[in-house]
């Protein structure tokens, strides 16, 4: 089990036949991922290694069946990409491009508000069920398929943490990057949320980084309505204040979105904080051994 | 990115924000042409991007040009100290030269984009002059907040709701409305991530004007604003950082001792966090991305050895979109043509890593390769010379 693709999912790729989209539309067929479309304004018709093109959104998932997207548009085009899949009421929208104005993402944000669609990032890595799907640009051979749920903002930070808990033969249900933009899509909450609905999650790791309330705003959901165990991690403990660390949105302000705070929120709840990144695994490890042996 | 005050003050009266009148002086001379221009009394503000430069004595009163020259004289050219500079402070190169005004009450008023909502809003205290997040702190409902829609703008009953919540006088309502009504415009037409009027004034006759003006204007959005790209001040920033920028590289200096060069944000920090778990202290933040390319690598370790308080260099790389051995190429490149005189420990994986460290093995440099995140942050502490002293 999963959260939000399976191997069911039929992904189309806005921007497949750019640099970026071309390279990771093929690395995720490859993986075996249903890449079943491509759009691309303008070259509708064509195909693009195999997989037809089509001008608009709502013509590739009309003709395809295609129920998921990824967006490798480049900054200026994105949002409007963005809203495009919303248009054409696809369940989920996975917005890999880095770079896109807040005020642009404020637009979206107002518009998904209420639809029928789901965002993923934007400024991501993307979501991987081990062995089923992969919709990004994580390496997929980290991953084995299993039962931690994964929600983080960072890319390579998420695949650090995949990689301990695979070498020690823990496998991952879904992982997710939700970005490191101020303004995304699916919150640390929403994944949590999720991944304790699903049967498949035994254990969830939530990581985090410095600025905003998120990582907080979870720990409260978690400490209400959580059973499953909870490792958690937060990036920046030694960033400087009123620095912009690489995302935007990791910035400390006014002694505001510390990483002191939210691992004190996040101990409050019940969530097994590790201050060092390199023992995310045996964290797992042991509170997955802890729960196996309550369990017998 | 940062921009002057005195720019951002000539950005936002445009939008009919009442500015004092004034003008720059890059010299003493200026300052007194300009006071002189202006008439009466006049204060004297030194431009750097930090707040606290009154407190730091860049901010004084002048009677009259003379006075208002030899003011200029000190605060041009001194550097300035102040809770936001850090200790090595800043070069003051430009003042600002102001009429002075009446001031009955300071206020506060400030646009940011708040996360929770996804929404631009608009904030306004009582206490101007006090930083936002201090107010915050001992008193948050001192702060009355409207959350706006960014194509909608701000509507002028919520402009109302917050004038009347500062409990103006009936005279300045209005034009406290008019005020931030024209920020809010400012706001979302400039692609600001910050802009903040501390103090807004209420004047003894009712007047409302922004004595103080700071505006962050968003990175991503620089491309669609050329003309507030150009005002771009580079002196402002640490020449490492600029060089950084110059080839798309993500470099913070820190003051610590471990050089460190990680691709994405998340991992940068937890890199420079476990640096500290094991006893050091970073030199950097340094994020080379997702996808660079083995010049970037090179250019990255170069700027890494050019703070001299470096004493070893870790690299900690999870090959996604960037190969291992792109970056052993990148590195090896770099390493010789540096003369590399201090350590360096690399910890890769992910894609290609075979290759890379196959590339790092032949090039016969001293490098230490490590195997996990934690190995490699404490060889590089040891190498480094320890603990922090």
């Amino acid at each position: 089990m999963s959260i939000l693709v399976n191997k069911k999912t039929r992904v189309l790729v806005q921007g497949i036949t750019g640099r970026e989209g071309s390279f990771h539309a093929r690395m995720c067929r490859e993986y075996g991922t249903h890449i079943v479309a491509g759009v691309t304004p303008g070259k509708g018709g064509t195909t693009h290694e195999g997989t037809p093109v089509f001008d608009t959104v709502a013509e590739a998932a009309a003709a395809t069946g295609a129920d998921a997207t990824m967006i490798f548009v480049p900054p200026p085009f994105a949002a409007d990409a963005i809203l495009e899949a919303a248009a054409a009421e696809l369940p989920l929208v996975v917005c890999i491009t880095e770079g896109i104005p807040v005020l642009d993402m404020a637009r979206v944000a107002a518009v998904l508000k209420g639809g029928k669609s789901r965002l993923i990032g934007p400024n991501c890595p993307g979501i991987i069920t081990p062995g089923e799907c992969k919709m990004g640009i994580m390496p997929g051979h980290i991953h084995r398929p299993g039962t931690v749920g994964i929600v983080s903002r960072s890319g390579t930070l998420t695949y650090e943490a995949v990689h301990q808990l695979t070498l020690l033969g823990i496998g991952q249900s879904t992982a997710i990057g939700i970005g490191g933009d101020p303004i995304v899509g699916t919150s640390h909450l929403d994944a949590v949320r999720m991944f304790n609905e699903d049967p498949g999650t035994e254990a969830i790791v939530m990581i985090g980084e410095i600025g905003g309330s998120a990582e907080e705003a979870a720990a409260a959901f978690i400490r209400e309505h959580v059973r499953k165990p909870v490792v958690g991690f937060i990036a920046g403990q030694t960033a400087p204040p009123g620095r912009r660390m690489g995302h935007a949105g990791a910035i400390i302000s006014g002694g505001q979105g510390t990483a002191k705070e939210k691992m004190e929120a996040m101990r409050a709840a019940g969530i097994h904080v590790c201050v060092s990144p390199a023992e995310i695994g045996a964290t797992v490890a042991s509170v997955m051994g802890a729960k196996a042996a309550k369990g017998n | 990115m940062k921009i002057h005050e005195y720019q951002a003050k000539e950005q936002l009266r445009p939008f009919g924000l009442p500015i004092p009148r004034g003008q720059v002086a890059a010299t003493a001379v200026e300052a007194e042409a300009a006071a002189k221009m202006l008439g009466g009394q006049v204060v004297v503000k030194a431009q750097i991007h930090a707040g606290g430069r009154g407190k730091g004595g860049g901010v004084k009163l002048a009677s009259g040009p003379t006075e208002a020259r030899a003011m200029a004289e000190k605060i041009l050219g001194m550097t300035l100290v102040t809770h936001q500079t850090g200790p090595e402070g800043r070069l003051v190169r430009q003042v600002l030269v102001e009429e002075t005004l009446p001031i009955a009450r300071e206020l506060y008023l400030g646009a940011v984009v708040d996360r929770v909502s996804g929404k631009p809003v608009m904030m306004v205290s009582a206490s101007g002059g006090m930083e936002i997040e201090e107010v915050a702190a001992k008193d948050p409902n001192a702060i009355l907040r409207e959350p706006f829609d960014a194509d909608r703008g701000l509507q002028a009953y919520q402009a109302r709701r917050l004038a009347f919540g500062l409990k103006l006088p009936a005279a300045a309502i209005n034009p406290a409305v008019k005020a931030m009504l024209a920020l809010a415009r400012a706001f979302v037409a400039l692609d600001a991530s910050l802009a903040e009027i501390n103090p807004l004034v209420l004047t003894k006759d009712d007047k409302i004007v922004a004595l103080d003006a700071k505006l962050n204007i968003d990175d991503n959005a620089l491309y669609r604003h050329p003309e507030l790209k150009a005002l771009r001040d580079i002196h402002e920033e640490a020449p490492l950082e600029v060089e950084a920028s110059r080839y798309s590289l993500n470099y913070i200096k820190l003051d610590g001792n471990v050089a460190c060069m990680v691709n994405g944000a998340g991992l940068a920090m937890a890199t420079m966090d476990i640096i500290q778990y094991a006893g050091g202290s970073p030199a950097n933040f340094l994020d080379v991305g997702g996808g660079a390319s083995q010049e970037q690598v090179r250019h990255a370790f170069e700027i890494l050895l050019k703070d001299p308080n470096v004493k070893a260099v870790l690299i900690n790389i999870f090959g996604g979109i960037l190969r291992c051995d792109t970056l052993a190429n990148g590195v090896v490149e770099a390493a010789r043509a540096v003369d590399l005189k201090v350590p360096l420990v690399i910890r890769m994986e992910g894609t290609n890593v075979e290759q890379g460290r196959e590339v790092l093995r032949a090039s016969g440099l001293p490098i230490t390769v490590a195997g996990s995140m934690k190995e490699a942050a404490e060889k590089v502490v040891a190498a480094a010379g320890g603990g922090r002293r």
